[in-house]
């Protein structure tokens, strides 16, 4: 089986973009939704 | 909660299954040998790639048209989704190239086309962090992410139009393109992945968009108050 390293190395850079993609997207959802609660108890202790 | 983790867990079933399929069921082509089994990941991340950017193109003429920002958030989400794929697509080729090739990279039409559409698409989001005020950020990204979609027809005719080192097209090729049944489904089961990754991806990726607006809306309520 010549080159299969190659064949699993590109499979495996793959879904690593993938997956520090769905990373990235996940953090940046977590720290909003902090952002939003935050704000949301700063409008209703004002009131 | 629980349907993003049944989503989640349906598209890594696929994705499990079409990497079985491409290792152990599509049979060994016969002059590149193993390596050609790159194909059932590049091919399909490629399709996906400028599925998503169609899918940012036309988010981008509803925007320009109706001025709505939902328009404005699926095109972007759509933009950097498809970025990431073509990430995958300029990474993936040169391991495949580097045995069959030689080389690790040529400027060829095919793939000097699709560097130019991945510097396009990092342009766009680029463009995105120059603009504070949301709709001429909207308006702008809009206007340069239809201008940026002129490339994608130029990637797919690069390989019809031109000679180039890059492989003939194997699936709307013409005459003597064409592939043995058992890869034709394995590549198209691997693309039906993959476009389920996208939809997992462009949608969690909506969501940031979504609540980012949201936030935008409770600050002006905060300094209003």
């Amino acid at each position: 089986m010549k080159n299969l390293d190659s064949v699993f190395a590109a499979y495996l850079i793959a879904w690593g973009v993938f997956f520090a993609y769905y990373l990235t997207v996940a953090r940046r959802t977590s720290s909003l939704r902090e952002d939003i609660e935050r704000l949301r108890n700063l409008l209703n202790r004002s009131k | 909660m629980k349907k993003h983790a049944l989503a989640s867990a349906v598209v890594l079933l696929l994705l499990g299954a079409a990497a079985y399929g491409a290792l152990y069921v599509a049979p060994t082509e016969r002059t590149m040998g193993t390596i050609q089994r790159i194909f059932y990941i590049h091919v399909p991340s490629a399709w996906t790639g400028l599925t998503a950017f169609f899918i940012c193109f036309v988010a981008n003429l509803f925007y320009v048209f109706r001025r709505q920002p939902y328009w404005d958030w699926l095109a972007v989400s759509a933009a950097e989704v498809g970025l990431a794929f073509t990430t995958v697509v300029l990474i993936t080729g040169p391991v495949w190239a580097h045995p069959v090739w030689g080389i690790w990279w040529t400027w060829d039409a095919r793939l000097t086309s699709t560097f130019v559409l991945w510097l396009l698409y990092v342009s766009y989001l680029l463009l995105r962090t120059l603009v504070e005020e949301p709709d001429r950020r909207a308006l702008f990204s809009a206007l340069f992410g239809i201008f940026a979609f002129i490339d994608v027809p130029l990637v797919f005719g690069s390989i019809r139009w031109w000679r180039t080192q890059h492989p003939q097209p194997v699936i709307m090729g013409g005459a003597g393109s064409g592939l043995e049944p058992t890869m034709r489904w394995v590549l198209l089961f691997s693309w039906l992945a993959m476009l389920s990754l996208m939809a997992l991806l462009l949608r969690a990726r909506y969501d940031v968009e979504a609540m980012r607006g949201e936030l935008d809306s409770l600050q002006r309520d905060a300094e209003a108050a």
